[in-house]
């Protein structure tokens, strides 16, 4: 590639959302040491200012389509709408955490400068036109998640959970690059565009198989990333291990930017090939939805009940992209932005509930908060509603949409088989309805102190957002459409 | 903004505002719950005004407005013959549910009162959509609400009951989804009931038979659930008998309803060629239903099981009415849906009665009930004869449409059915003996004191009713006549285009289609 060495001006303003996240994150570890114990509170404040200046530039950002870096990063529709989206759980996960760091006593700079780390590895991610790029952003983002899973470094499952997260997440990056390294070895380059490009060129089908082994390595180490079967058993320890407000972004924020590569490698580069690895997403997407529903619905503890739904929410994306149509990466697009909404909101109540040491995490300990607590259960019921996909709510239309992909691609009996399993869903979502306001409170609940004012924060946005979502999708879905055009 | 979108909008707008009410002013939240519904019932009877001196068979107060624009979901509501009734009967039961309720329900009133004014708005919005996507999401509105005012406010094994009344419901309604979805694109991208009604009826809508057959099953899955048919039918007795009394007379009397109208709405129209093919195992399932929810209401212990089973026996006539394809039928199926509506709400709240004064649904703990309560048993018997079919009560009208539909179509199908009007008979006058007839043992008579001035205003307008309707039938079925030739039309074309290679089984069907049209002539000339 003949370009000068130099960027332009327009170069770095595409990419400036990241610069400002890593300056902030800097500044905080370097204010930290400055400021007094009781003047930590401020950091939460800068940290969300940091998010915000990002998401604005990050939205102008979004005037000045196209690629910089020489090809290295692009900006587009898509890229935005995921950028927009990890800066969101951002900021939504630093209001949940506030109080519960200073709950746990562990507030300190390094988690926020962790987080402000891990959503710019993200936006790289969403970003990438380039697979080094790519794996260079998944790295940032999950070694920061890594050391976050762990961070009440003397709790035994805290440190549990990094481990595990560490050592299956590692082995599963190894994958990822042995299939760069793959793609690399056989068409010479590593841009995304121009992968397509040679796979494209008639007369070389000889190499179908070595692109299609090397799609098949990178498949392994995105649906780690996703937590898609059979790569999900690790989700559900980590997500139970790791404190909550930590699960709540690992939930959403790192899953949906793993999507939005997987989207884009998958619907660009390896486009040509669709009909090799169309069947692995086929039954990667069954095999993800019948694991996560049938194993949640015997699960008591309710952190590791939500981890084994969000696995069977990743296998519906997945329905997504084995449809492999625009339409289909709209609905996942829009289904991710659903998702996030709505899970941030359960785990935000879990969070406030579990209190210090995470006593009280089973779903039994929830019963009668209907009638203790009318304003947080009648908000998680709102999640819950849309976990379950009851239409008026985002995850309804998020379901929606993406069987109407899959039936418009004539995945007939993936959406038949996808749809029942959202039934079996049904029961165990409700069986958390059924403990909050069909049981008499116990000692968890009335000893229970009232909503925060950040995680109150976080519920009324993601229910107001879950809602908003559900009543007029047309304000999402308009841009998702319009920018599930990916360039080529 | 027409006078449905406010009958459809006002439940909404008033369980809005029960929510703002303080937790402890009770009285004023009954007292606002029994005006929003009175006043949303005064409402809903304007509808009948374009009804009032002829028949308009095709769909007044319509408002078609865009909701979502990709895809292209709209809000289209409608009402006809058949949903003016249904949103009737809908808007009627809720203040008498609001009054059954009074004193019974004595805790977390506010949400139980809430959610009888939510349901009344997903309920009322079921029966006048007519785009596929609305009617899924009122359909959906409908059952969360049920499903909290059974699991909170139920009896002893409410939980159970309630989420298996959840599931059972949501199983069906993702195959419905997953249709509605397919037909969508198979329709040129709409969603709209008439569009994809005239499109599937002149051919601009390709639809082979195959595809024709899972879209026809997809759907009646789904109603026949909600209806319920024989074997879907479980999760009825459960549901209804933990419910609290509100919530069986909701349940019994609109919420079975909804599957009934969707058969005759969606599946029959727009599947003619597949309802007919299916049609000889879906009456043998419904004659089964008929038979086995009698017989199985017959050994009942539990007063609220029997009124239970008797359901299932009585909507097996509606399914019945429904897949003979005749007018008679089809107006005996509307017909009996309301008429199930009024009495076996009025039983469901009698047995509610009985169950506040002595604390029991155990037949065996009544017995002498007439002494101590005089009224309480008069009207009991009213109900229950019309629950049985005796004539000048509104049953009978309803089952001799059925049947005459049916001995038209193949006779010994109506003889079958008629069987279950006998065993109906013996298990109401059974259970009339053992409850109300004998020596009234000291604990009965000690806490059964008679009607009392509400529970006179609960019941004698729905006496009225029964009577009414047994009576001055011609009040009601114009329209619903009216309605059901529209419906009927792309079944009698699916007829003619048979008949020029008549099979073997059908041919008892021409010869009757004949008298069938005769007979249908008959009737309108009566009118």
């Amino acid at each position: 590639m003949p370009a000068s060495f130099v960027p332009s001006a327009t170069d770095y303003l595409r990419f400036l959302p990241e610069i400002i996240m890593i300056a902030i994150g800097a500044l905080i570890m370097l204010l930290e040491p400055l400021l007094g114990g009781n003047k930590k509170d401020s950091l939460s404040g800068l940290t969300v200012l940091g998010f915000i200046v990002a998401l604005v530039a990050a939205i102008m950002a979004n005037g000045m389509p196209g690629t910089s870096f020489s090809n290295m990063l692009i900006v587009d529709g898509f890229g935005t709408f995921f950028r927009v989206l990890v800066i969101g759980v951002g900021i939504l996960t630093v209001l949940s955490s506030a109080q519960y760091l200073k709950r746990e006593h562990a507030a300190s700079a390094e988690y926020y400068a962790l987080l402000l780390f891990s959503v710019t590895g993200q936006c790289v991610m969403a970003t990438a036109n380039e697979l080094i790029m790519i794996f260079i952003g998944l790295e940032i983002s999950s070694i920061a998640t890594y050391i976050l899973a762990g961070y009440l470094r003397d709790d035994k499952r805290n440190n549990e959970a990094a481990l595990k997260y560490f050592l299956l997440g590692s082995f599963a990056t190894a994958f990822l690059l042995y299939g760069i390294a793959w793609i690399y070895g056989t068409t010479g380059t590593t841009n995304l565009m121009d992968i397509r490009a040679y796979l494209l060129t008639p007369g070389v089908q000889r190499n179908m198989v070595l692109a299609g082994t090397a799609a098949a390595l990178m498949f392994v180490g995105f649906a780690f990333k996703v937590s898609a079967a059979p790569f999900q058993v690790w989700a559900p320890d980590v997500y139970q291990g790791a404190p909550a407000p930590v699960t709540l972004f690992m939930s959403a924020g790192p899953k949906a930017a793993a999507f939005a590569v997987f989207l884009r490698v998958f619907m660009t580069a390896f486009e040509p090939i669709t009909s090799r690895w169309e069947p692995f997403v086929w039954s990667s997407a069954l095999l993800t939805m019948v694991i996560g529903n049938f194993a949640a619905l015997s699960q008591t503890n309710i952190k590791r009940l939500l981890a084994y739904s969000s696995i069977a929410h990743a296998g519906y994306v997945m329905v997504a992209i084995a449809s492999h149509s625009q339409i289909g990466v709209a609905a996942a697009m829009f289904y991710l932005a659903a998702y996030a909404l709505m899970n941030v909101g359960a785990f935000a109540v879990i969070t406030h509930f579990s209190r210090q040491g995470e006593k009280f995490l089973e779903v039994e300990d929830l019963a009668g908060l209907g009638w203790k607590q009318p304003v947080t259960a009648a908000l998680f019921t709102i999640f819950l509603l849309s976990l379950i996909g009851v239409p008026l709510t985002g995850g309804f239309f998020g379901k929606f949409y993406i069987f109407k992909a899959a039936l418009d691609a004539n995945l007939i009996w993936l959406s038949v088989l996808g749809l029942l399993n959202s039934a079996v869903a049904a029961y165990y979502y409700l069986r958390i309805i059924v403990v909050m306001y069909m049981h008499e409170p116990g000692d968890s609940t009335v000893t229970l102190q009232p909503l925060g004012a950040g995680i109150a924060a976080t519920l009324w946005a993601t229910a107001l957002g879950t809602l908003i979502l559900g009543i007029y999708p047309s304000l999402i879905l308009n841009f998702a459409t319009s920018s599930s055009v990916l360039a080529k | 903004m027409t006078l449905l979108d406010v009958v459809i909008f006002l439940p909404l707008a008033a369980f809005l505002m029960i929510l703002f009410f303080p937790k402890g002013s009770v009285e004023g939240i009954r007292r606002f719950s029994l005006i929003a519904s009175t006043a949303i019932f005064i409402f809903s009877l304007g509808l009948i005004g374009p009804y009032w001196f002829n028949t308009p068979g095709r769909w007044t107060f319509v408002t078609d407005l865009p909701w979502i624009s990709s895809p292209a979901i709209r809000y289209h509501v409608a009402l006809d013959g058949i949903s003016l009734w249904l949103v009737i009967l809908s808007t009627l039961l809720t203040p008498i549910c609001v009054l059954v309720s009074w004193r019974h329900i004595d805790k977390r009133v506010k949400e139980f009162f809430a959610f009888l004014l939510l349901l009344e708005f997903g309920l009322v919005g079921v029966f006048c959509a007519l785009d596929f996507f609305l009617f899924y999401v009122f359909w959906e509105v409908a059952l969360v609400p049920m499903y909290f005012l059974i699991g909170v406010w139920g009896h002893d094994r409410r939980i159970y009951s309630a989420v298996k009344f959840f599931l059972y419901t949501m199983a069906g309604s993702v195959l419905m989804l997953c249709a509605i979805i397919y037909l969508y694109t198979q329709a040129g991208n709409t969603f709209d009931y008439v569009r994809i009604v005239a499109g599937l009826q002149n051919g601009s809508i390709p639809l082979d038979s195959g595809p024709q057959l899972m879209l026809f099953l997809a759907f009646f899955v789904a109603f026949a659930i909600k209806v319920p048919l024989f074997p879907l039918h479980t999760w009825l007795p459960d549901a209804h008998v933990e419910a609290p009394t509100a919530g069986s007379v909701m349940l019994a009397s609109v919420m079975l309803k909804m599957g009934t109208y969707g058969l005759l709405r969606f599946c029959v129209p727009m599947f003619p060629e597949a309802a007919r093919r299916c049609s000889g195992w879906i009456i043998t399932l419904a004659i089964i239903g008929i038979i086995y929810g009698a017989l199985v209401a017959m050994v009942q212990p539990n007063m609220k099981k029997l009124v239970a089973y008797s359901s299932v026996s009585h909507l097996g006539f509606v399914v019945l009415g429904i897949f003979t394809f005749t007018q008679q039928g089809f107006d005996g199926a509307v017909y009996q849906m309301l008429n199930h509506g009024v009495s076996t709400g009025a039983l469901f709240i009698l047995v509610g009665f009985l169950y506040e004064r002595n604390h029991s649904l155990e037949i065996a703990s009544y017995g002498g009930v007439a002494t101590p309560a005089p009224n309480l048993s008069i009207v009991f018997m009213i109900t229950m004869l019309a629950s049985i079919g005796l004539p000048m009560l509104n049953n009978f009208i309803g089952e001799y449409l059925v049947l005459q539909g049916a001995a038209l179509v193949y006779f010994k199908w109506s003889v079958f059915a008629a069987i279950g009007v006998i065993l109906s008979a013996c298990y109401m006058l059974w259970l009339y003996q053992r409850v109300f007839f004998g020596r009234a043992s000291d604990e009965v008579s000690r806490h059964m004191p008679d009607l009392n001035m509400r529970e006179y205003a609960i019941i004698v307008p729905l006496i009225v009713l029964m009577v009414w309707m047994g009576t001055f039938t011609q009040s009601f079925i114009p329209p619903i006549s009216a309605s059901n030739a529209v419906l009927l039309g792309p079944i009698d074309a699916g007829r003619q285009v048979r008949n020029s290679t008549p099979p073997k089984g059908l041919r008892a069907q021409q010869n009757r289609a004949q008298q069938n049209k005769a007979g249908a002539k008959e009737l309108s000339d009566a009118r």
